[in-house]
């Protein structure tokens, strides 16, 4: 793997890892379950705190989404191949950017939603982590790549 | 110019009202805060509250309906160390917030030319503006109406205090035993059902004003359209010399208080702990994440540059 894509690679995993913790982050269980007890872990139960650290690492990720759908249909597409575990994992990752957007647009001052509406973007966004997590688990071990040269 | 209505103005208006369809619904509309679709808000005038307390059994009887009947004994919890909240044997408590007490009287004995006085303050959730309780809500359960209301739905909500934690004033409260929890997983996730203040929203849909500004024998409180409020409750500080706390507190509320004294020095003198309110001085809750939101709008940007600038340095090392 050339150094260029081991880069962006790390910084794909440092992005999920964080999103992933912060987002959880915004369900209480970090108390309830001592997790923010262990020393340094405090901070995974301030909800200000990950709510912020949330919006950070979702707009590198946003960032590094756009770059690589980019970067892939100027002058990828012409060595590679995205993969069906590259269009599953996008098709995920969209529907995360998609429907975290629109809860970091609900919660403008003014912005309201119906509650069935905050519901089901809740837990789309909850199953759509979850899926991304699972999956993501399985490729590792497969060995499934994104894209194949 | 919108009217704004206190008890005495709504009882004339309900008299009124049997003569006159227009005048009842013109009150229905403001009560509602839709004649002009903006929110609506309270004004507490602190100079004329006696402290007598009709506006707590008021609310404790128009919402009495609502609370909490949880189920005992409760559900084991784990890790073992969750604490069960349990207001349910105490529910004649009235000298702070708990599930079964939504509304209660806040004193603080002041000077005020020269002279001790204890002003009563009537304490309950503010309805901000931007409220991070229902805003923050990892499940839904906490709604904002379009009037201004925020409030918490018994039947959706999971009791993990969330909104509690985020809430300046710390006004949510909890009651162990009762609500969804129970049919997912009582023993790992959920402890009940967070209770508040929801203003009386059914009752203003039917055109009605809150239990506790109709209960109210001194008209303490007025309630209207959130502009037309704000400008009675700066009318009403000059006349008095007074202060406002709640127009711009946590970014603003829909609970504008008046006071012929500074608030920090209430402040200072109120009891303030678990279930009482403090009446500080409180910054925006949401104003780092929505910053944060509008810098969100970049990172596409940054994305399609960063792909523009390795498009253009590779076709210009091709050339
Ligand atoms: S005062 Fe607290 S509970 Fe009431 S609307 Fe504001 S944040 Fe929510
Ligand atoms: S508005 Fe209604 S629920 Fe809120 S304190 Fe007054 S009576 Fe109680
Ligand atoms: S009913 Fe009116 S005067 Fe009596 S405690 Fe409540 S707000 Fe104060």
């Amino acid at each position: 793997m050339r150094f260029y894509e081991r880069v962006i690679k790390y910084f794909y995993i440092v992005i999920i890892t964080f999103l992933t913790l912060t987002g959880f982050g915004q369900m209480p269980i970090f108390k309830r379950y001592r997790i923010a007890d262990i020393p340094g872990l405090g901070w995974l139960a301030e909800f200000y705190i990950t709510h912020a650290m949330h919006y950070i690492f979702a707009s590198f990720l946003i960032a590094l989404s756009v770059y690589l759908f980019f970067d892939h249909i100027f002058i990828g597409r012409k060595e590679r191949k995205v993969t069906p575990t590259g269009y599953v994992k996008g098709v995920m990752i969209l529907g995360l950017i998609i429907t975290g957007g629109l809860m970091v647009f609900k919660n403008l001052s003014g912005i309201l939603y119906y509650p069935i509406a905050i519901s089901i973007l809740d837990l789309s966004h909850l199953i759509l982590c979850m899926a991304l997590l699972f999956y993501s688990i399985f490729t590792l071990i497969t060995a499934k790549r994104w894209t194949i040269k | 110019m919108q009217p704004t209505i206190t008890r005495r103005s709504f009882l004339k208006g309900t008299i009124t009202a049997a003569c006159s369809i227009a005048t009842s619904s013109s009150i229905a509309k403001a009560a509602a805060g839709l004649e002009n679709g903006q929110p609506i808000a309270t004004l507490l005038d602190i100079s004329k509250c006696v402290g007598c307390q009709e506006c707590v059994y008021a609310c404790r009887d128009v919402n009495a309906t609502k609370y909490p009947k949880p189920q005992k004994p409760f559900p084991k919890m784990y890790p073992n160390g969750v604490k069960a909240e349990d207001w349910s044997d105490k529910t004649d408590v009235i000298d702070r917030l708990t599930p079964y007490n939504w509304l209660y009287i806040q004193s603080a004995t002041v000077e005020i030319d020269g002279e001790q006085k204890e002003l009563t303050i009537p304490r309950r959730c503010m309805h901000c503006s931007n409220p991070p309780c229902v805003k923050l809500c990892p499940w839904g359960a906490a709604v904002q109406l379009d009037n201004g209301i925020s409030r918490i739905e018994a039947d959706i909500c999971l009791g993990g205090a969330k909104c509690q934690t985020v809430c300046p004033w710390l006004i949510p409260q909890r009651q162990t035993g009762v609500g969804l929890y129970l049919d997912i997983l009582p023993a790992f996730a959920g402890n009940g059902v967070m209770y508040k203040c929801d203003r009386c929203y059914s009752r203003i849909t039917k055109g009605e004003i809150p239990a506790c500004i109709e209960a109210c024998p001194e008209d303490v409180q007025t309630i209207g359209p959130r502009d037309e409020i704000l400008k009675q409750a700066h009318e009403l500080a000059k006349s008095m010399n007074g202060y406002i706390y709640g127009e711009n507190e946590n970014g603003g509320t829909n609970t504008i208080y008046v006071s012929p004294v500074p608030f920090d020095k209430l402040n200072s003198v109120i009891e303030k702990g678990k279930g009482k309110p403090h009446l500080a001085a409180v910054k925006d809750s949401m104003e780092t994440g929505n910053k944060l939101a509008m810098a969100m709008i970049l990172a596409p940007v940054a994305g399609v540059v960063g792909a523009a600038m390795k498009f253009y340095s590779i076709n210009k090392n091709d050339d």
